[in-house]
């Protein structure tokens, strides 16, 4: 391993923090969203599950596109950007956290809202009539009977941010330490014809990938072991 | 009972059911809920525990209004306990913390005064060697006497019990049924009891609110509704009425206890009990018959005078009388089904004094218990 170059190393680094960034990012976020889409009687929900669900059918570039221009200087983006002092949000590496949040938020909701719907109502109700507090009873009954599918959407918002490519592609460019991630260095090293690097990315990747769907599998085969 | 007990009325609708009900329950003792399945009593317990809420209603315990036209106290904040059909205890943890979990402060309460302790509780339901099993490993009957115990921990003031047996099979249901006795014996906490099942309910059940198609036909003490030839309670096949005694004597000699019921005396078979001790005892009206003279000799320990307050027809064949026991006829009720033949042999007719012959006594496990609550 020592004799990959610096800028190997440097791409691997930074898609390990983004990645790791975005998942705790998207637990965050994820989690409130899935807690409403699961418990709402609203007849709209599903029209706001859609939209978290877009990402699954969108082309990437399709979705990059409308970021560049909401991150970019005339953007809501740029405004915050603006914040400290800077122009604009796109080609940074907040912009592309960001982006990955946006763009891995259906593998993180979807697990959790399963989860949240196969609990039910009645653990809450049981914990509602000892006087817990429907935060208590978030806390100590719901989250944790949900663990499974707070597991699984971790390991695929991390894999997916990993493995994502187009968006970056849009929004981040191709900046070394900033937004070049391990997708886009692939692409980089095969334009330029370091097939060796290229080589050694893409063979780690098929190993990533293996051990991510190797562990959810089980993950899941536990968790069913568990709630008979 | 404007501020005692437990006053409820509920009206609304969800999806096709309607429901109107409304009845009154004592302050202690265990009321049952009883109707055919579908009939609303789940809606009702859970309208009581702040699980459902019906536009129109009204609830209050023990003086304090949890629902009205305004105000809509949340489940969390109503201080009930809930057993529901299945246990459903929490599977992430262990016996000993879902017991723990609705105690104030997650820490096990110790006996005192209006304090329903750890140990009590855990001694009552015979839970102590499972305190740190998970619940995947414990018995039907074992979850729901967690699910009690647990309910029972959270200091309720009012107890709600949804069809807790109906989950179980015979076996279990008898096993756990003695439980609940006991329960009833030491606690003077209020129990609204849900069930479809009659023997259940003449068990455990000291009132009776009556349930049919989302409103509530009748209401009041169990023996009272028991012996009313009206309901269909009365006029059932396996029609009973349940009584509470108290063991006046005990005859070592035969194995027979004598127990004191509103104005007579039965002897039954039974293990050696206390005098003073309270029992329940339960006479099928099929296990009644009548004669005019008490004299001559019968393999039947039981022949007391009682008077026919009322007699009807039930079928074509078959006669349903209502007997008071007591010399002067003022004690409590049984019932009697008899032959129309015979009756019309014996030239029976109301206001009678005659002699009720008792085939069967049913007696419920004694329920006298060690752990006394306040």
């Amino acid at each position: 391993m020592e004799q990959l170059p610096a800028d190997v190393w440097l791409a691997i680094r930074l898609t390990m923090e983004l990645a790791a960034i975005t998942t705790v990012l998207l637990i965050v976020v994820g989690t409130p969203v899935a807690w409403w889409l699961a418990r709402s009687k609203a007849w709209w929900k599903e029209g706001v599950a859609a939209v978290v669900a877009l990402p699954l059918v969108l082309p990437p570039t399709v979705l990059g596109f409308y970021l560049l221009i909401s991150l970019g200087p005339d953007g809501p983006g740029g405004a915050l950007a603006g914040l400290w002092g800077a122009r604009t949000m796109a080609f940074t590496f907040e912009g592309l956290v960001i982006g990955s949040v946006l763009f891995s938020m259906p593998f993180v909701v979807q697990p959790i809202r399963n989860a949240f719907e196969a609990m039910g109502n009645r653990p809450l109700e049981v914990a509602a009539t000892l006087r817990a507090s429907p935060r208590r009873a978030f806390w100590t009954v719901a989250v944790p009977l949900a663990r499974p599918g707070f597991l699984t959407a971790a390991v695929l918002g991390f894999a997916h941010t990993v493995g994502e490519f187009g968006v970056v592609l849009m929004i981040g460019g191709n900046i070394p330490g900033e937004t070049k991630v391990l997708s886009v260095a692939i692409y980089d090293y095969v334009e330029t014809s370091r097939w060796r690097e290229a080589n050694i990315l893409a063979a780690g990747m098929v190993v990533f990938a293996f051990t991510v769907i190797l562990a959810m599998m089980l993950i899941e085969k536990r968790s069913r072991r568990a709630g008979e | 009972m404007s501020s005692g007990g437990i006053r409820a009325a509920f009206r609304g609708r969800l999806g096709r059911f309607a429901l109107d009900a409304a009845f009154d329950a004592p302050a202690t003792g265990v009321t049952g809920l009883f109707g055919p399945s579908g009939c609303g009593k789940t809606t009702i317990l859970r309208c009581v525990a702040g699980l459902t809420r019906l536009d129109e209603g009204y609830c209050a315990v023990n003086g304090e209004v949890w629902q009205d036209g305004r105000r809509f106290r949340p489940a969390h904040r109503r201080a009930i306990g809930y057993v529901f059909q299945e246990a459903s205890l929490f599977p992430h943890l262990s016996v000993r913390r879902n017991l723990l979990y609705g105690a104030p402060g997650g820490v096990p309460p110790a006996a005192g005064t209006g304090v329903i302790g750890f140990d009590e509780v855990v001694a009552l339901l015979g839970l102590a060697r499972l305190l740190d099993r998970a619940p995947q490993h414990l018995s039907g009957g074992e979850r729901q006497r967690v699910a009690v115990g647990r309910a029972l921990l959270s200091q309720p003031k009012l107890l709600l019990m949804d069809e807790p047996l109906s989950a179980l099979d015979r076996q279990t249901k008898e096993e756990i049924l003695p439980f609940l006795e006991r329960l009833h014996a030491s606690l003077s906490l209020p129990i609204l009891y849900v069930s479809h099942d009659m023997a259940e309910v003449e068990r455990l059940a000291d009132h009776l609110v009556l349930m049919e198609a989302g409103r509530v036909r009748t209401s009041g003490p169990l023996n009272a509704l028991q012996s009313d030839p009206t309901l269909p309670l009365a006029t059932s096949r396996d029609a009973s009425v349940s009584l509470e005694a108290v063991v006046a004597d005990y005859d070592p000699a035969y194995g027979l206890v004598a127990l004191e019921v509103g104005g007579a005396r039965f002897i039954v078979p039974s293990a050696p009990g206390a005098r003073g001790e309270k029992r329940r005892v339960r006479i099928a009206a099929g296990d009644v018959s009548l004669t005019r003279e008490a004299g001559g000799s019968s393999t039947i320990l039981n022949i007391l005078p009682v008077r026919i307050e009322s007699a009807s027809r039930l079928g074509d064949n078959e006669i349903l009388a209502v007997l008071k026991l007591g010399p002067d006829a003022a004690g409590a009720r049984l019932l009697a089904r008899v032959t129309r033949k015979s009756w019309e042999r014996l030239g029976l007719t109301q206001d009678m004094d005659v002699f009720a012959q008792v085939k069967s006594v049913a007696l419920a496990p004694s329920s006298s218990v060690s752990s006394r609550f306040e």
